[in-house]
């Protein structure tokens, strides 16, 4: 795994005593609250509902068993033991205290973590396919270009002070795991004609408030030409994109407004520039980061014991995909438990994933922006010794990808800004949908639910996505269809009106009954019937005496 | 018609703990929501939130917000965010609020 080089390690060290300065002096009251909130989100820490909030980093979402450890003793030591895995890859830790934050930063640094680019205007904490370095389908690591941009972007100080936040994710195989065109900048490594990789750069994707799939700015970006490219959108967006209305201010409204065409042209152009004065990425650092993802040792081929236990079976079904390597399995430990929230795991959890990782694993895990966490090197001999242990953690739900594996928000149960909750319609749903042959019957269904229009819930790219609202003090939900946030990204579209609380479960099976009755067979999707026959029976589902009102017509 | 002015009070988060927390009419904090202080009118809150506002290295981001009053006229919340910000996560009953601050 990547290690921090010793201006790494010195660079977080000075941050958390700059920033334990910074909270002194806001005790003290020397500063005030106007002049301390920018830099407490520089360094990850919000004031939420009930308490303060703090976001740590994963970058890409890889983490060693060391890390996750740490993250329990902090959890124990300074929160309520317990932590929230995020649909950017982060954890945040729900109620730490003003004074104990330097505390937890400095024991982030100490196993090489941080809080940085979890908030504010800045580019954010790049976010990459979880099963990278594993996948079958995979043409190149994409962590080495994440963490390439990690150390570009880092204080980069022509970008810390953008119009909005920035993100970048970034994929190195076909199949997208990494939503990359629901992000401002998205990158798919691809080949072109004469083989060589580079990069598919798309611009201009987002959810939140104004959702728009992004574009394609450039087919193929030579992978030496990177950063003078990705400096040029950045450049083009700080000048030209809106300052004016903060809900416009996103690259995603430049481009809406200004057309690709023209975007292109000003990039191109500032690109022209830049690559003129570019030096190259000095390729001791490239060498370096490169090395830093090398693939661990694998094991040589082994005999797999075959699995017997039903229970076991089930989970290598839903849980488990194809590695690169026939011998060797990826294991996404599901942190959906029917009717738990969501992206929790306890401490006592994390420990176990950890100690999983580091025997059974190749001391790698990885946090996926479905809020679930994978070990991607499993030698399969090894998959009933982790399932045993998962099983006795509470941490073996059979349920990846089908629809109890709900990306929900923290919501209004935690979030300043959410407008309804989030969290207990997706432990309604998940209970509602226990039976986990029911679930396997229904097939692959991603339900997304957000607690506000800001959609961290990615409730817009949700097979059937969820967005709460306050409406006349009231909860209420609507419901959006045939989202999706892969290769083949589109964003949902409104069913029609509002439901409550309450009425969200019945509608839901409305739908999944409406999906059973149109699906030719068990292979066609939810998606793929949407696709097919559009909105009207689901609409007709969800809105019965609407239906029977217009028959009667 | 001229709108109904809904009794209202002061509320924040306080600075080292974060908690939620109420001005009182003693002009301290409180984390009781029966203990806060509550304005009958746009001028009694106007200076509500005046007195409230004179913490600044105490509790942060101080703000009015309607309530209803019941029997004893104490004052209860009428938004759901409020009722929320009074109990706690409702995903997580381990973690409400003490049952003290409700009463």
């Amino acid at each position: 795994m990547y290690q921090y080089t010793d201006f790494d390690q010195a660079f977080v060290r000075e941050r958390v005593a700059e920033f334990r300065d910074q909270v002194e002096r806001r005790i003290e009251g020397t500063l005030s609250e106007d002049e301390f909130k920018p830099l407490r989100l520089m360094n990850g820490l919000y004031l939420q509902l009930h308490a303060y909030m703090l976001r740590i980093a994963v970058p890409y979402g890889t983490l060693s068993s060391r890390q996750m450890r740490q993250f329990a003793y902090i959890a124990d030591t300074w929160d309520r033991g317990y932590g929230h895995f995020t649909t950017r890859q982060n954890l945040q830790f729900n109620w730490p205290k003003l004074k104990d934050v330097p505390d937890m930063l400095d024991a982030l640094a100490d196993v090489q973590m941080h809080a940085i680019q979890t908030s504010g205007n800045c580019i954010r904490n790049v976010t990459a396919d979880h099963f990278a370095g594993a996948a079958a389908d995979e043409i190149e690591d994409p962590r080495v270009t994440a963490e390439l941009l990690r150390q570009w972007s880092t204080d980069h100080p022509e970008f810390t002070w953008l119009g909005r936040k920035f993100k970048i994710a970034v994929t190195g195989a076909e199949n997208d795991r990494a939503v990359v065109k629901a992000h401002d900048i998205g990158l798919r490594i691809v080949r072109n004609e004469a083989g060589e990789p580079g990069y598919e750069v798309l611009v201009g994707g987002g959810l939140g408030r104004t959702p728009m799939i992004g574009k394609v700015i450039r087919d193929f970006l030579p992978k030496a030409h990177l950063l003078p490219y990705l400096e040029a959108i950045l450049q083009t967006y700080n000048l030209d994109g809106r300052r004016d209305n903060k809900y416009k201010a996103r690259i995603k409204i430049l481009v809406h407004e200004t057309g690709i065409e023209e975007i292109r042209a000003r990039v191109e152009a500032k690109f022209a520039e830049n690559l003129a004065v570019f030096p190259g990425v000095n390729p001791d650092v490239l060498a370096r980061i490169e090395a830093g993802f090398a693939a661990p040792a694998f094991e040589p081929v082994s005999d797999v014991v075959p699995a017997v236990s039903a229970g076991l079976r089930s989970w290598i079904d839903t849980n488990v995909t194809a590695h690169r390597l026939p011998h060797y399995a990826i294991v996404t430990i599901s942190l959906k438990g029917i009717g738990e929230t969501p992206g929790d795991a306890t401490s006592a959890q994390m420990r176990v994933m950890a100690d999983l990782a580091e025997e059974f694993a190749h001391d790698e895990l990885r946090i996926s922006h479905e809020q679930n966490v994978i070990l991607p090197h499993v030698p399969r001999r090894h998959l009933a010794a982790i399932y045993a242990r998962l099983k006795d953690a509470g941490l073996a739900t059979a349920n990846v990808g089908l629809i109890s594996d709900i990306i929900a928000c923290p919501g209004m149960d935690y979030c300043a800004l959410a407008t309804a909750r989030s969290i207990p319609i997706a432990q309604d749903i998940a209970t509602a949908f226990a039976d986990l042959d029911r679930q396997r019957d229904i097939g692959p269904l991603k339900i997304k639910i957000s607690g506000c229009i800001n959609a961290c819930g990615h409730h817009h790219v949700g097979h059937i996505g969820i967005l709460g609202l306050d409406r006349a003090g009231v909860e209420n939900y609507q419901i959006t269809l045939g989202g999706d946030g892969t290769e083949t990204a589109a964003i949902g579209e409104r069913a029609g009106p509002g439901f409550s609380a309450d009425e969200v479960v019945p509608a839901i099976e409305r739908l999944v009954e409406a999906y059973l009755d149109e699906r030719q067979d068990t292979e066609e999707t939810f998606l793929e019937v949407f696709r097919r026959v559009g909105m009207a029976p689901f609409k007709a589902a969800l809105y019965p005496a609407q239906e029977a009102r217009s028959n009667a017509a | 018609m001229a709108k109904v002015f809904a009794p209202q009070i002061a509320t924040g988060n306080d600075l080292l703990e974060g908690d939620v927390v109420y001005f009182t009419a003693a002009g301290g904090w409180t984390r009781v929501l029966a203990e806060a202080a509550t304005a009958g009118s746009r001028e009694e809150a106007d200076a509500l939130l005046a007195r409230a506002s004179k913490f600044p290295n105490e509790v942060v981001g101080v703000y009015l917000t309607d309530m209803a009053l019941d029997a004893e006229g104490r004052p209860v919340p009428v938004h759901f965010r409020e009722e929320f910000r009074l109990k706690g996560p409702s995903n997580r009953p381990e973690h409400a609020r003490a049952a003290a601050t409700q009463a």
